[in-house]
């Protein structure tokens, strides 16, 4: 590459760079002022103040916001495993087996996947109610394993596809079991699709807000995008616009956070070296 | 150590095309055996077969006395190396040669012994924490072998182990896998499409054509006996001259003159309008270079040379003929199944490095007429094979195994 191209490349890089993080800045800093400051018409606080923060997590708020946190961690968490767990045996039978109904299984996925939400979360809503799933964890995983289950299911599929068969087959003449053979040689190497889909699959749920504003109707459930909804001002002619971005920034850490930690692990292209170079 | 016997073993795949067809073959114990053929002829299918990781559509299948056909892989004890080697990335060079005595629940202290005792085999020491992706192509074959020969296996099987090695590399390994198989005295089953591998490496050679076995031999027997048109073309590089000819008395008449057949093989091509004569390469000669004594033996025709090339210890001229139409097809439809790619009927004749024989003009060969053998151009039959010496060939290559075996236990 020439100078010239590297600057080019540079200067787009860094467009694009500024473009995706400007919002994200914005709302830090928006979390930093305090609540006559936010108007004040300029991008950074006048004067740094942790009085949003203090709102949520100890003050008004955060009988509303700490609750949801857990809510949202836990089913999030759960919904994750769970859908990790069964996505693994089913994309596992997807890419190796053949069997009747095999594309069937592949497009219902995909059209669960585009299927909108807001279609289902009424009746669901009406259902929940009279079989007392309304307003527990349950009632929020069952429908969030909707959400994630096509695409790990895809996602997985795809790294099985990858591995390839003779792996296996190395192993069975090795003296492995078809389970030892899945235990200690595929999942090892699928591991960096198994965090890449269970990163996903908690995004997903993460982010949800329809199914959460829905189906929940007190702390008992309610996750931090509902609960978010429903933060008021200290009164009524006062928006709540600093405790909601400082709010949103505390549920954007553990984001950032599991992506850090595991890119390394999503990136590595573990089956390099597998078969001749 | 195993014998392995297959009788009658058939494999189709699911459009019922059978990729292996009624294969029976005997491997004796400790004997290496060479499965070659051209591409797709089902040389991969059978070793997996033996192997347990494809089913058997028909037949039997008997390792060490015992019918395996329903057994799962685990259950042959069998080793194999896979043509793409199939290490596995995420355990180091040790925990990959360590893997089949990890699933046998073998002792630390053993395992350590085992491998270590496998890797100096290999020369692998150095490399023993190592990941396999970190390694080059020639130690990425060693560890595959490696996981091979840690364990007591049955037999070896190997799926073109070579052909994803540079030449050199692929000579050096070559080597080193003959010597470890003499050392081990293990059964071996090997395959490739290498013609060098197939005449270096085995004990006896099977060759395959579309499922079919056509001739199981010593690499000698199959050079000089040759059963049909297929095994004659098939081995030996640069391949067998096939020309056409036709039968006049005791002799045949060929685009190179007249060749004298004598009168017991004269016998045997009788009857037959029109017929391929094959000639392997060496069997020619500079006619200027040839010893008066020799000459007898054989016949001298003056052709022109189309190209010579000149490769240091060896030369080669390739001299075109013509031949009708029908017998161009069929050696077109030949090379084209050996995969080979020989355009024009054009025959390859070895001269010696010093013969001063240019392209372009003519010049006067000698051809050793004692070798050659003649084709029934219709069913591919070889009408002149000596099936008894043959057999002597191979009994001569047995002999030479068993020696061979007991030296490397000394
Ligand atoms: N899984 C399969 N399904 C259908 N046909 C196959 C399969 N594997 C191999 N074949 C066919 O069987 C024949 C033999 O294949 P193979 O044993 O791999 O040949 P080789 O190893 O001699 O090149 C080929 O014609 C190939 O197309
Ligand atoms: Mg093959």
């Amino acid at each position: 590459m020439s100078t010239r191209e590297k600057v080019g490349w540079g200067i787009g890089g860094l467009i694009i760079i500024v473009y995706c993080l400007f919002p994200v800045a914005w709302i830090i800093s928006l979390s930093f002022k305090s609540s006559d400051d936010i108007a004040n018409g300029q991008f950074l606080p006048t004067a740094f103040s942790g009085e949003n923060y203090e709102q949520i997590l100890v003050g008004d708020a955060a009988g509303l916001f700490l609750p949801a946190l857990v809510n949202s961690f836990g089913i999030c968490l759960i919904a994750t495993f769970i859908s990790c767990l069964l996505s693994m045996f089913a994309a596992y039978a997807i890419a190796r087996l053949e069997f009747p109904g095999k594309k069937l299984i592949l497009s219902t996925a995909l059209a669960v996947a585009i299927f909108p939400v807001i279609s289902i979360v009424t009746p669901l809503f009406n259902l929940w109610r009279q079989i007392g799933l309304y307003n527990t964890w349950p009632g929020l995983i069952i429908p969030y394993l909707s959400l994630t289950l096509p695409i790990s299911i895809w996602t997985l599929s795809a790294f099985f596809r990858e591995i390839p068969w003779e792996m296996e087959q190395a192993a069975q003449v090795d003296g492995a079991t078809p389970w030892q053979a899945f235990r200690k040689v595929i999942v090892p190497l699928a591991a960096p699709g198994v965090f890449t889909t269970a990163i996903i699959a908690f995004f997903l749920a993460w982010n949800d807000f329809v199914y959460g504003i829905s189906l929940t109707s007190t702390e008992a459930a309610r996750p931090v995008p509902a609960a978010l909804g429903l933060f008021s001002g200290a009164s009524q002619f006062e928006s709540p616009n600093g405790p909601i971005a400082a709010a949103a920034v505390i549920v954007t850490i553990p984001v950032v956070l599991l992506v850090l930690l595991f890119q390394r692990r999503i990136v590595a292209g573990l089956t390099n070296g597998a078969v001749k170079g | 150590m195993a014998s392995i016997e297959m009788s009658h073993i058939v494999k189709q795949y699911g459009d019922g095309y059978p990729a292996v067809n009624d294969v029976s073959l005997d491997i004796a114990d400790g004997e290496f055996m060479i499965l070659v053929g051209p591409s797709g002829c089902g040389k991969s299918t059978l070793l997996r077969m033996i192997v347990g990781l494809e089913d058997i559509t028909s037949g039997d299948m008997v390792i060490a006395g015992d019918r395996v056909n329903d057994k799962a892989p685990r259950d042959r004890n069998l080793s194999m190396v896979f043509q793409n080697y199939a290490l596995y990335p995420h355990l180091s060079v040790y925990e990959n040669i360590a893997f089949p005595l990890r699933l046998a629940k073998v002792p630390d202290e053993e395992v350590r012994k085992r491998v270590e005792e496998a890797a100096s085999v290999l020369e692998l020491k150095e490399h023993l924490q190592r990941k396999p992706a970190n390694l080059s192509g020639g130690q990425r074959q060693r560890v595959a072998m490696g996981r091979a020969i840690v364990r007591a296996a049955d037999a070896f099987l190997f799926d073109e182990p070579l052909s994803n090695l540079d030449a050199k590399l692929r000579g050096q390994m070559r080597t080193e896998i003959a010597r470890l198989q003499r050392r081990l005295g293990i059964t071996t089953v090997y395959v490739t499409h290498d013609q060098t591998e197939a005449m270096t490496l085995g004990d006896r050679v099977c060759v395959l054509r579309k499922g079919v076995i056509q001739q199981v031999a010593s690499p000698r027997e199959l050079y000089e006996q040759p059963v049909n048109l297929f095994v004659a073309g098939f081995i030996g590089s640069p391949p067998m001259n096939f020309l056409p000819a036709t039968v006049e008395g005791t002799a045949l008449s060929t685009p190179f003159g007249q060749v004298e057949l004598g009168q017991e093989r004269a016998e045997k091509v009788k009857g037959h309008e029109l017929l391929l004569v094959g000639i392997r390469p060496e069997y020619f000669e500079d006619a200027s270079l040839v010893d008066e004594a020799k000459k007898p033996h054989g016949s001298t025709f003056t052709a022109r040379v189309d190209v010579t090339e000149w490769l240091g210890d060896a030369q080669y001229a390739y001299i075109p003929y013509e031949a009708p139409e029908e017998v161009a097809a069929q050696l077109k439809e030949l090379s084209r199944e050996l995969d080979s790619d020989q355009l024009r009927t054009q025959a390859v004749v070895s001269i010696d490095s010093t013969s001063r024989i240019r392209e372009g003009r003519e010049a006067e060969f000698w051809l050793d007429t004692r070798k050659i053998h003649v084709f029934d151009p219709k069913t591919g039959e070889n009408l002149t094979r000596d099936a008894e010496a043959g057999r002597k060939l191979t009994e001569m290559a047995a002999e030479d195994r068993v020696d061979q075996v007991e030296r490397a236990k000394v």
